[in-house]
């Protein structure tokens, strides 16, 4: 019985990285068409980390970065919590829209409004590879965007919900685009029910 | 003067002149006490209003009203006057305007820690609290002087 993130067999691991993976390519295929770019992605690395670890891993608590929050609710709920660090949506930012220029501390409604759509284009990638691979029918929030230090924009998915969801499944993906690396950190964080719900979904329930 | 980071879920105390540092409270609060008299500062970093929400966990740091008593009781212990402990408070923000529940974390944690100092007996002298931006904060024991400093709206010292 999964009470926790704790309790997952190595298999059920193996299932989550692999939704991790196609989420990945479907997000960095969907950034491409927008873009009107070619993308080359590395492979993903996907992680069931613990929440303060997730924090540490992803860099100094007081970084500046996107954060990008989109809530799911029916047959899963959850959150997903989508980073970026300013090269990336710099990246995004000009290639769109054309401006020369572009600051984390100095972003227009237009820039707001542009990755506000990419956070939902790549949440939107993540969880309709769960829908498709599940069968479970997801609404996403209208995306939530803030620009603000790292650790405190992590206190959200690490405080609001720290009850049921202990451990977050955390995608880091490398993008080449027109020859710069830039990399995102998308988090993943069902509730351990819909965890639960989705590992039986998926043919790989508890024992 | 050395500087002392307290952690998410922590709280540690230092002496004068030393510097009390806790790095990007969003909906979390920082709760500072001082006994300038003998310049002895603690600083506590709460995540969560209710230790009772939560019976089974065991980090008593993590909850306002647990973490706040345990850091006046180590003030207590290290010497602090009941009478002359003073608090400043910080943090409790609201990071994501458009889809909270009726009620933020971050409100919840400020009135938590409003009631949990109220309870002890321990005065609010300055605070900065609620909005939606977060903060890094750095508490002096040499002279109860609370810097709080954010990426996009600037410094400050209460």
């Amino acid at each position: 019985m999964i009470n926790s993130y704790d309790d997952l067999s190595p298999v059920q691991l193996d299932v989550l990285k692999e939704i991790g993976n196609i989420g990945s390519g479907n997000a960095a295929t969907a950034l491409s068409q927008l873009l009107g770019r070619s993308i080359d992605m590395q492979v993903p690395q996907v992680r069931l980390m613990d929440v303060a670890d997730a924090i540490e891993s992803l860099g100094s608590p007081d970084k500046l970065v996107v954060g990008i929050l989109i809530r799911l609710k029916g047959d899963a709920d959850g959150m997903i919590m989508f980073l970026l660090e300013e090269a990336f949506a710099k990246t995004i930012v000009t290639g769109l829209t054309g401006e020369r220029s572009f600051s984390l501390y100095e972003m227009s409604a237009d820039d707001i409004s542009v990755l506000s759509e990419i956070g939902n284009i790549m949440g939107g990638s993540y969880v309709n590879a769960i829908a498709n691979l599940s069968g479970m029918v997801i609404d996403m929030s209208v995306p939530a965007l803030t620009t603000d230090m790292l650790g405190a924009i992590m206190t959200v998915p690490a405080t609001e919900l720290s009850e049921a969801y202990e451990k977050v499944l955390m995608i880091s993906e490398q993008f080449l685009i027109d020859s710069v690396e830039i990399q995102s950190d998308m988090l993943l964080i069902p509730t351990v029910e819909s965890l639960r719900a989705l590992l039986g979904k998926l043919g790989v329930e508890d024992q | 003067m050395n500087k002392i980071i307290v952690g998410i879920s922590d709280q540690k105390l230092c002496k004068s002149p030393d510097v009390l540092v806790t790095y990007a409270l969003g909906s979390c609060v920082g709760i500072c006490m001082i006994d300038k008299a003998l310049g002895i500062a603690g600083l506590a970093h709460i995540m969560l209003p209710d230790s009772n929400a939560i019976p089974n966990d065991k980090n008593k740091f993590k909850f306002a009203d647990t973490g706040i008593q345990l850091l006046y009781e180590s003030m207590i212990k290290n010497g602090a006057a009941a009478s002359r402990i003073t608090a400043k408070i910080a943090g409790g923000a609201n990071m994501f305007a458009t889809t909270t529940p009726a009620m933020s974390i971050g409100d919840r944690n400020v009135e938590a820690t409003k009631k949990t100092l109220a309870k002890l007996g321990v005065p609010i002298i300055a605070s900065d609290t609620g909005l939606n931006y977060g903060r890094t904060v750095s508490f002096n024991a040499s002279d109860g002087s609370l810097e709080i400093m954010s990426s996009l709206k600037g410094n400050k010292t209460i």
